[in-house]
């Protein structure tokens, strides 16, 4: 294909856009957690979110980077003209990209994911054909968007239910904190561990038998608990802080946690909303190169470094003032309360980029603040703000769907 | 630049309620400055006493109305909002008592027959110390938020509202020994003053009510 440069050169570009906005928004919400509750600093929450992004991306992301790219579009009705599918990627991913842009603008906390399905399911459905949208698929994707938050806040709940009943409600919180929290560290591990060697690496061509899959996740989990304990036992108590606040050093050693489920969080983000970004610029990647669209070909890793690095810049450059906006509002999310939300979202995520189902990172933390409010751990949540995020999220849909059909029509006309 | 994620948290009324109690006690505290004045017939620093008095019981007042208006319904909470707006309400009227009896006694320059003077001022303290284990017990609301409203934080507060309970009783074994003694005395005196007198003990007396209720309002919550 002759085009194939310009192609890949214009998709690699409205990528990075896609992947700056992720980072802009997405990434910012989700690490604002932990910022917000002074687990992390903003430049600390960068540094992690870029790390473990990426890991995230590369060890667990493949699943739903293959559904996006070829999961919702059926590509068997493309047969001799496969260049609509490079126009629609191209479409879908500036369209995600820009909604992003308006989004986080706006300061609305929507979800990549919905846009880019949106956007796709958008340009297929109007500018190829009905059927060339796999319903099924779509199905599955969108009710897993309501069956996700609901999840991740029923884990959330039984989470703070737990600490409150071990810890907080207990005569010697510290003690009893110092004792458990090592506990919370091993489950918040084990559990992202082991869906990742179980569903994720496949992908980077390891395949570990399932008792050594068990195996390898303990060990980890053990060593990260052990490290955990080792910090937790150097806090010590602040008897002056202490007085204002009984429970301020209980909540710095539910702080070291946080550091842990942050990490969690950045990894299940990147194992699932990467894929946003980098999916359709696979798609037209292997379109441009070999003529077809069935060819099966791994991702290359430049490819994974444009979705990475983009986050990344989205992050330090827009995010840092989302994560400080959101951060600032959300203080009554204190470490105790944070990590369970955290692991909640993180878990849930994991669980469904094992699968392959592209879920939104944003909604899912959501659903697990709602939980943790539901035990009863937090103040006071406003039911008004709760409603309009929920309609920033169903705009979200037909948002990216319309842009994207408008820019298919126009790349149609404009591109060779 | 606004956020949806960030404003997801309604303002808590927690801080602002453990402020407003804290300004009704040092409003209640105030009373014994001033009748140790007006017994020292000072009435220039009884009237400066009396400005402060309700300068505290202005911003209480304030603090009422901003915790009032940023609980709106839409507001999900642990425990329900009447009830946090009924601790409210009780908590501002100790400054209420408080700007009552000063302002009486400002008002007719008021004097107490010598002989109660030293009963009456015990009183007074007395009931300052109920409105100072009120707040005590409200400063827990954070603690208790934190911990779910169950366990040990709900022992802690529920042993602060006992002592509470005994203060108050106290107050009113001490405001039926001072009516007592007014009685013994009352026909020596002017039949206005008497009857005056007679309210100021009564209203002095509703500080430690109040702070009573308060605690009432406090064991509702932890039955929640």
């Amino acid at each position: 294909m002759e085009a194939g440069i310009v192609y890949i050169t214009l998709a690699a570009l409205f990528g990075i856009f896609m992947a700056w906005g992720i980072g802009a928004n997405d990434v910012a919400n989700a690490m604002a957690t932990s910022v917000g509750s002074k687990a992390l600093t903003i430049r600390q929450a960068i540094v992690v979110a870029a790390v473990f992004e990426f890991l995230g991306a590369v060890l667990a992301g493949g699943a739903v980077t293959s559904t996006i790219r070829r999961g919702i579009v059926d590509s068997d009705l493309l047969g001799d003209s496969p260049e609509l599918l490079v126009y629609g990627m191209l479409a879908a991913l500036l369209a995600a990209g820009t909604w992003l842009l308006v989004a986080s603008r706006k300061g609305w906390p929507v979800s990549t994911t919905h846009s880019i399905v949106g956007a796709i399911v958008g340009f297929a459905a109007v500018g190829i054909g009905i059927d060339a949208v796999q319903w099924g698929k779509v199905g599955t994707i969108v009710m897993s968007w309501v069956i996700s938050p609901a999840m991740s806040g029923f884990i959330a709940f039984l989470i703070y239910m737990t600490v409150q009943r071990l810890i907080l409600s207990h005569d010697d919180p510290l003690g009893r904190a110092k004792r458990y929290v090592p506990v919370y560290m091993f489950f918040a591990a084990f559990t992202i561990t082991l869906v990742t060697i179980m569903k994720g690496l496949k992908h980077v061509g390891l395949d570990i038998g399932l008792a050594d899959s068990y195996l390898l996740a303990i060990v980890i989990a053990v060593v990260i608990a052990l490290i955990g304990a080792f910090v937790i036992r150097r806090i010590k108590p602040d008897p002056k802080a202490e007085k204002h606040q009984h429970f301020y050093t209980v909540e710095r050693v539910f702080g070291i946690l946080m550091i842990v489920t942050a990490c969690g969080m950045a990894f299940a983000h990147g194992s699932n909303d990467v894929a946003n970004a980098i999916g359709p610029l696979a798609a037209v990647i292997t379109v441009a190169q070999t003529g077809a669209i069935s060819a099966k070909s791994a991702v290359p890793l430049w490819v994974l470094i444009i979705g990475g690095g983009g986050i990344v810049i989205g992050l330090a450059t827009f995010g840092r003032h989302v994560i400080a906006t959101v951060g600032e509002g959300i203080t009554q999310l204190t470490p105790s309360r944070g990590f369970a939300a955290e692991l909640a979202a993180a878990t849930t995520i994991v669980i469904a980029s094992g699968t392959g189902i592209p879920v939104s990172t944003t909604h899912t933390l959501v659903g697990a603040v709602l939980g943790v409010g539901l035990a009863r751990g937090i103040e006071a949540i406003d039911l008004r703000v709760v409603g309009k995020i929920m309609v920033s999220w169903v705009v979200t849909i037909p948002a990216g769907a319309f842009l994207a059909i408008l820019f298919f029509f126009i790349f149609k006309t404009v591109l060779p | 630049m606004s956020n949806l994620l960030a404003n997801i948290f309604g303002a808590s009324p927690v801080q602002p309620l453990e402020k407003h109690i804290g300004l009704a006690y040092s409003c209640a505290k105030q009373l014994i400055g001033f009748f140790t004045a007006v017994f020292n017939g000072e009435w220039e620093k009884a009237s400066e006493i009396r400005d402060e008095i309700e300068r505290l019981e202005n911003e209480a007042d304030d603090l009422k109305k901003e915790i009032r208006m940023r609980l709106p319904k839409s507001l999900f909470m642990p425990v329900p909002r009447e009830d946090l707006l009924e601790l409210l309400l009780v908590q501002d009227k100790i400054a209420n008592r408080t700007r009552d009896v000063s302002g009486i006694v400002l008002g007719r320059k008021m004097q107490l027959p010598k002989s109660i003077r030293p009963q009456f001022l015990e009183f007074v303290e007395r009931n300052v110390d109920a409105a100072k284990q009120a707040r005590k017990s409200v400063r827990e609301l954070d603690e208790l938020f934190t911990a779910g409203f169950r366990g040990a934080e709900v022992d802690l507060v529920a042993s602060l509202l006992e002592e509470l309970d005994s203060i108050e009783t106290d107050t009113d074994a001490k405001q039926a020994a001072l009516r007592a003694a007014l009685y013994e005395i009352e026909s020596t005196l002017n039949p206005i003053d008497a009857m005056f007198i007679y309210q100021i003990i009564e209203t002095t007396g509703e500080i430690a009510d109040m702070a009573e209720r308060v605690g009432r309002r406090l064991e509702l919550l932890l039955s929640h």
